[in-house]
């Protein structure tokens, strides 16, 4: 048994809610230069510079990427041989608390979603726990903006609807998306599960870089053939038209029942943001 | 082609403007979200003036982040402008010119552009740290308790910004893709 103090679970998630949101993990960074390399374009490579320009103006005078600095989505992996000494969810709501404040980011949530009464400090974080062996603690926070956010769309398919209704309802949640959620957009699909476990995959499907394909060759190829088909819109850089609409898509499964085929698709932007730290 | 221009602003200004062109706007923007429309809507229905001289303006649709000590302001990059679908005509009617943010509008939007000879320009989404760079004055006007949706006057140098709807019926979201995917065929 190992002890880790909720403080120290505190001060790591205010510094990821910080970095996250100023400095964007490398494999992003790089799939923007990738993006750029192969835009044909003109209107579309001048885009895509100018987000790269953003990227550095936001490093260089230490401001956050985007003003959505998101809802702050926070995915812990937690070693069954840790004991938490104190609050735990209170501990990450803290460090939220505390990065969002420290850091200047905007706070953007509202205590209730009908009564709309900002909580002034950007909580509840929202967290996703996962029990695994060992005695550590991985934290990754994942700041997530609504323009993308409002575009995910989730659908109860029939199994017969297989891999090609898959396919129609992601291009077109991206058709229907257009210009709205920031393009290039980074795509997270969940299949399979039920109606609420879909969603969480094609979330945690987020979280997996953007140069590591699905380990299962089948769903290596759907990424690919889904990557081409949603580029193949023409959507474009902000939408102003060209080949890169979509900067990479991610799947993961889920074994589901004999009568369902669910598929949900969680739209992120360009300023797809994660940090993690192990404690 | 690119285009400078300095609010107000007038019909005749923005005539020359066509989807697809770059403009370098200067002068006085006004930020506004959804709440804040709300509440103008709530004003103009009580026979209220508007907390800023309408006639010529721009809109800025953005919450930005909070401003660091000495800085004038945070983060700033445009929120999605359909949230603002419900309330932009009114205001265009009543002498609006400019509306700025990004994502798709409306017919009832595209129809009061061209009525009222205004346009609609995208800043660039999730550029918040490139597009507060040509801020370079910020005083918040009314309505405080909205936190980042308060109403600010920003007072902007070169804001870069691209036409999508321009005054002759002109949407770049649907001509820019369409060209993109016309030139693949000619190949």
């Amino acid at each position: 048994m190992r002890t880790i103090s909720a403080a120290a679970i505190t001060a790591a998630v205010a510094r990821l809610c910080i970095r996250a949101n100023t400095v964007l993990p490398e494999d992003v960074i790089d799939h923007m230069e990738l993006a750029r390399f192969w835009e044909t374009w003109p209107l579309a490579e001048e885009t895509l510079k100018l987000l790269q320009q953003n990227q550095l103006d936001a490093w260089k005078r230490n401001l956050p990427i985007c003003q959505d600095t998101g809802m702050a989505c926070v995915f812990v992996e937690l070693g069954q041989e840790v004991h938490i000494d104190g609050g735990f969810e209170e501990a990450i709501h803290q460090g939220v608390r505390q990065g969002y404040t420290e850091g200047y980011l905007r706070k953007s949530i509202v205590a209730d979603p009908l009564r709309r009464v900002n909580t002034e400090d950007n909580t509840p974080a929202s967290i996703t726990v996962r029990i695994v062996p060992g005695d550590r603690c991985a934290i990754t926070v994942v700041p997530k903006g609504f323009g993308s956010e409002n575009m995910s769309r989730l659908a109860m398919l029939k199994p017969a609807d297989g891999v090609e209704g898959v396919k129609q309802f992601v291009v077109e949640t991206v058709r229907l998306a257009g210009p709205n959620p920031c393009p290039p957009v980074v795509l997270g699909v969940g299949i399979g599960g039920s109606f609420d476990k879909v969603a969480a995959l094609a979330k945690h499907a987020l979280l997996r870089p953007l140069n590591e394909p699905n380990p299962d060759p089948f769903y290596e190829n759907l990424e690919d053939e889904l990557l081409k088909a949603v580029n193949a819109l023409g959507i474009g850089p902000q939408g102003f038209g060209g080949k890169i609409t979509c900067l990479n898509v991610a799947i993961e499964t889920a074994p589901t029942h004999v009568a369902g085929l669910p598929v949900a698709v969680n739209v992120s932007c360009h300023v797809t943001r994660r940090a993690t730290e192990v404690l | 082609m690119q285009h400078k221009l300095t609010t107000p602003v007038t019909r005749e200004d923005l005539a020359p403007l066509k989807a697809g062109d770059t403009v370098l706007l200067s002068g006085v923007v006004y930020t506004a979200r959804d709440a804040a429309h709300k509440r103008m809507m709530e004003l103009l229905d009580g026979g209220e003036p508007l907390p800023f001289p309408v006639e010529g303006s721009a809109l800025y649709y953005v919450g930005p982040t909070p401003e660091r000590p000495g800085e004038v302001i945070g983060s700033a990059g445009p929120t999605t402008s359909g949230r603002m679908d419900a309330y932009s005509p009114r205001l265009l009617d009543l002498g609006q010119a400019i509306m700025i943010g990004k994502g798709a509008r409306n017919q009832a939007v595209k129809d009061a552009v061209v009525r009222n000879g205004a346009v609609y320009l995208a800043a660039l989404g999730g550029a918040g740290a490139l597009m507060a760079a040509s801020v370079q004055k910020l005083e918040v006007i009314c309505w405080e308790d909205l936190g980042c949706e308060a109403v600010r006057r920003l007072e902007v140098e070169d804001m870069p910004l691209t036409v999508i709807l321009d005054p002759h019926g002109g949407d770049l979201y649907q001509s820019g893709p369409a060209a993109y995917l016309a030139s693949l065929e000619e190949k």
